[in-house]
């Protein structure tokens, strides 16, 4: 059962994930793109990692496809950019590449037998948020507060750039 | 752990079959007697002028831009505002040192102007 879901998932995942390049208009793409982040939290939720999944929704579904549209919108790209772009050939050839490079890692790689702490078991009785929680706030305490200065030169680098246009 | 996820499948499959229903119906049993200007896109009341796409204004990807980066802060409070409990004073002076780095940036963008929308 949970195979079978699975390989609906992604078979919705990849099927998105082509309109995305093949639709000829950008806002189409653009929404195929939210379609296929659903599709990922979905693979997060199966992962039992359902914050994983709120975040991907949140974030990547929620924020960032709204500045892709209004990228889009600003570029205004108009109907003559809708013509089909073809770059079948160079596509294909990076795109085996990429396939075959997967399957040697795939091939190559001995996944290690031993385990980490943390077991799907242990997420099950913490909590996949409160485990989170823990380690941001206790083990990796001086990388959050380092992630408020990025978010920070973010918004000082989001405003310097605008304003420059205005 | 994937069954408790039961309801949210059944509630997406209903929002989903309802939508379906709906249009299915509507175009079997309703009226079609279109004009012109019913068939004009609907614009608040106002007779649609020029085309639809037209370029946005730079301050709404500024705004956007900032959202994100808000956003970002606001999912970090999830997993603090979960184990707030258990980690006591020590978690909110952690957070409020995080806040306080992120509201001299907000403060950088409002002295700035780029919340103006002139």
């Amino acid at each position: 059962m949970q195979v079978l879901f699975f390989y609906l998932v992604a078979f919705v995942a990849v099927a998105s994930g082509l309109l995305v390049v093949t639709c000829k208009s950008p806002v189409n793409s653009a929404l195929a793109l939210v379609n296929t982040f659903f599709c990922l939290a979905i693979f997060y939720v199966m992962l039992h990692a359902p914050f994983m999944a709120a975040i991907q929704i949140m974030v990547y579904a929620g924020a960032i496809m709204v500045l892709i549209l209004f990228v889009i919108m600003l570029l205004n790209l108009g109907v003559e950019t809708m013509k089909k772009t073809t770059h079948t050939v160079w596509g294909i050839v990076a795109g085996s590449l990429v396939m075959m490079l997967t399957f040697f890692f795939i091939k190559r790689g001995q996944p290690a037998n031993i385990s980490g702490p943390i077991t799907n078991e242990v997420v099950e009785s913490v909590g996949h948020t409160q485990l989170i929680g823990k380690h941001i706030f206790v083990d990796f305490l001086l990388p959050f507060e380092i992630t408020s200065i990025l978010l920070l030169v973010a918004i000082v680098g989001a405003v310097i750039l605008a304003k420059k246009e205005v | 752990m994937l069954d408790s996820y039961l309801p949210i499948i059944v509630l997406i499959g209903i929002a989903v079959g309802f939508a379906i229903c709906t249009t299915i119906f509507s175009r079997l049993i309703g009226q079609k007697k279109p004009t012109e200007v019913k068939l004009a896109p609907y614009e608040c009341g106002m007779p649609p002028v020029g085309s639809a796409r037209e370029r946005m204004s730079m301050k709404f990807y500024i705004i956007a831009m900032l959202f994100i980066v808000f956003d970002i802060e606001a999912v970090f409070l999830y997993p603090w505002a979960v184990m707030f409990k258990k980690l006591g004073l020590f978690g909110f002076v952690e957070m409020g040192v995080f806040i306080a780095i992120l509201l001299v940036g907000y403060i950088y963008v409002w002295k700035k102007g780029a919340l103006e929308w002139e």
